[in-house]
């Protein structure tokens, strides 16, 4: 017995000791070792505490190659308020993506759900004879209980977004097609029966530049959002349980209630999405914007917003779409045919998460 | 003198595996503890029933002398027991103010707070790096730097500055320098003697036995799921603490 904890002894006694001078070394600061580093590491670690410079960047590269490739028609006044209409819808959508995605997530069902608040908001003041507010109001609800659904099935049944929002695309597509009977509901039966849904489609002119109401909502949406996610300690949430959900729900963050709320929002940002949508379109179609799930992350992936959550700006979003606009707009005006549009466009989302990759190898 | 915090004959099963025995716990105000025990000695299960992880088939946690009862780590930081885990637990995307008041915003006063929920992050800025240098950790230039950008050991600071900043009352730290090198575990030791300093009392759960011989005032030796004896370690040499730890040595008669 004793031998063996002689040698015990003996070997710890050689271990080094580290019982000095606890206090002396209090006022040794620490130096922030950032020591030699290449230009690469320095624009790296820029991009990464400014992630939303790599989308303004390509905005205005592209803005200024279109100009030169399709000449003046481009940069006409017509032209660019045009594209700012054109990505009114899907930018809407992609403010709300941008919410899920920033919580490790992703919503393939955005668009279905849109159509299916448009479809109550046209059903019930069109055909039903409901006043249009209450109609528009239902629409909200719709768009809010939908997207609680899909955070409840992801927070109760602890599905992968993925797999739920799959399903619900599919489910809320369903429902939109019993509800509509596959029929449209035609654009002068609402101009005569509630025109009020077609307000956000209202033009305005400034000096040429050709706005709808809706193009400035939506830049409203940009802004309320960017406030909520940096100013109010729910969007730092959004941003900790996309970061890391184990760690926020240690520092006593409710992310399972939190989630169901993200989605909701989501939600309802969608159901303003699809009252501006009935004014950009002009009747409520059963079959329209069936690639909205797809564009919406597009623009928010191109944006700098990373799939892995945590990372991103709503704002980089804005960009995205807008991004998505100038190149369908330059290059038809270029005169390459839509299949162009669709490979440019491809590359561009690969580039993106490409140097999201890259950015993010910071941290490591 | 009473102590903070007391666990008495504390006992969970797992399946027919015991983890604790009636295992009992004391921690006085002002000292930091030493926890060790080997492998499989229960002692992790101990350190998560005190700090919510884990809740105990039988027993009593007593805080301040009154008996509380918790279901999650939430639950007992409420109370003022809070944990700093190994993996910290921190949001690396967020800086440093966002994440030691994550969960516990401080909002602006008025409208702006009240009605928007605004938060006011220049108090919390402050506050923030006022914590910071009160634990001698204010090198960090910039208070709302990512907190991915920190190192090991300052990441750590702003784990225990976060521990110890909402009325803590006790605070439970789990294998603090395991993932350190030698400077940064110098600088965390340190830190435990500030957080002591302050009349915070210090639960320290570590294998290092070094470590644990630097700071701690009393050890607490755990073995086969129960409190085996408490040693002092200025009349113990580390070997004798490994020596009863294994079960080499017979362990003296607890006081």
């Amino acid at each position: 017995m004793n031998n063996i904890s002689d040698d015990i002894n003996k070997d710890l006694k050689d271990q080094p000791k580290f019982t000095e001078d606890i206090g002396s070394k209090n006022q040794e600061h620490h130096t922030f070792e950032q020591g030699e580093q290449s230009i690469l590491k320095k624009i790296q670690h820029f991009l990464h505490g400014n992630p939303t410079i790599v989308p303004v960047i390509i905005l205005i590269l592209s803005v200024i190659a279109f100009g030169f490739i399709a000449g003046g028609r481009f940069f006409s006044a017509f032209n660019l308020s045009l594209i700012v209409q054109q990505v009114t819808i899907v930018g809407i959508l992609a403010a709300a993506q941008t919410l899920i995605i920033l919580t490790a997530g992703i919503d393939l069902s955005v668009a279905a759900m849109m159509v299916l608040a448009s479809v109550f908001m046209g059903k019930l003041s069109v055909e039903m004879g409901m006043p249009t507010l209450p109609a528009i109001a239902i629409g909200f609800i719709s768009g809010i209980a939908t997207g609680a659904f899909n955070g409840l099935l992801v927070t109760r049944l602890r599905l992968p977004p993925f797999i739920v929002t799959l399903g619900t695309w599919n489910i809320f597509f369903a429902l939109v097609i019993f509800f509509t009977g596959s029929q449209s509901i035609r654009s002068s039966d609402i101009e005569v029966n509630a025109p009020l849904l077609h307000f956000w489609g209202e033009r305005i002119n400034l000096g040429g530049f050709v706005f709808t109401y809706g193009a400035f909502l939506m830049i409203a949406i940009f802004i309320f959002l960017w406030f909520l996610l940096n100013k109010t300690a729910w969007g730092r949430h959004v941003y900790a349980i996309g970061d890391d959900k184990e760690a926020a729900e240690l520092s006593g963050i409710r992310t399972d209630r939190m989630l169901v709320s993200i989605y909701a929002v989501a939600g309802l940002v969608v159901a303003i999405g699809a009252w501006v949508s009935i004014g950009r379109v002009g009747s409520v179609s059963p079959t329209s914007f069936y690639e909205g799930n797809l564009d919406s992350i597009t623009a928010v992936v191109i944006g700098g917003t990373s799939l892995f959550g945590g990372r991103g700006t709503i704002i980089g979003s804005l960009f995205g779409a807008l991004i998505v606009g100038v190149f369908s707009s330059g290059l038809s005006i270029a005169g390459l045919d839509v299949l162009w549009q669709r490979f440019a466009l491809g590359c561009l989302i690969i580039i993106a998460v490409g140097i999201d990759q890259w950015i993010r190898k910071v941290s490591n | 003198m009473e102590p903070v915090l007391v666990a008495k004959s504390l006992s969970k099963k797992y399946g027919t595996v015991v983890a604790l025995e009636s295992a009992d716990l004391e921690l006085y105000p002002g000292e930091v503890l030493g926890v060790i025990g080997d492998n499989g000695a229960g002692k992790s299960t101990l350190i998560k029933v005190l700090c919510g992880a884990v809740i105990p088939d039988s027993g009593d946690i007593l805080l301040d002398g009154k008996k509380v009862s918790f279901t999650s780590p939430i639950e007992a930081r409420t109370l003022g027991i809070e944990t700093v885990y190994q993996n910290l637990a921190l949001s690396p995307a967020l800086s440093i103010t966002d994440n030691m008041f994550l969960g516990r915003e401080i909002r602006q006063k008025g409208f702006l707070g009240k009605f928007m929920r605004f938060l006011d992050q220049k108090a919390m800025a402050e506050e923030a790096r006022k914590r910071l240098s009160d634990l001698g950790l204010l090198t960090i230039q910039n208070i709302n730097q990512l907190v991915e950008t920190l190192s090991g050991g300052q990441r750590q600071g702003v784990a225990v500055a976060r521990a110890t900043s909402f009325g803590t009352k006790v605070v439970i730290m789990d294998e603090p320098t395991a993932a350190l090198g030698v400077k940064e575990s110098r600088r965390v030791l340190e830190l435990i003697g500030e957080v002591r300093a302050r009349g915070i009392p210090i639960i320290l759960i570590s294998h290092n036995m070094p470590h644990v011989f630097e700071v701690a005032d009393r050890i607490h030796i755990h073995r086969l799921g129960t409190r085996l004896c408490v040693i002092d370690p200025k009349k113990y040499e580390m070997s004798d603490a490994v020596a009863f730890m294994t079960g080499a040595k017979a362990a003296p008669l607890s006081n």
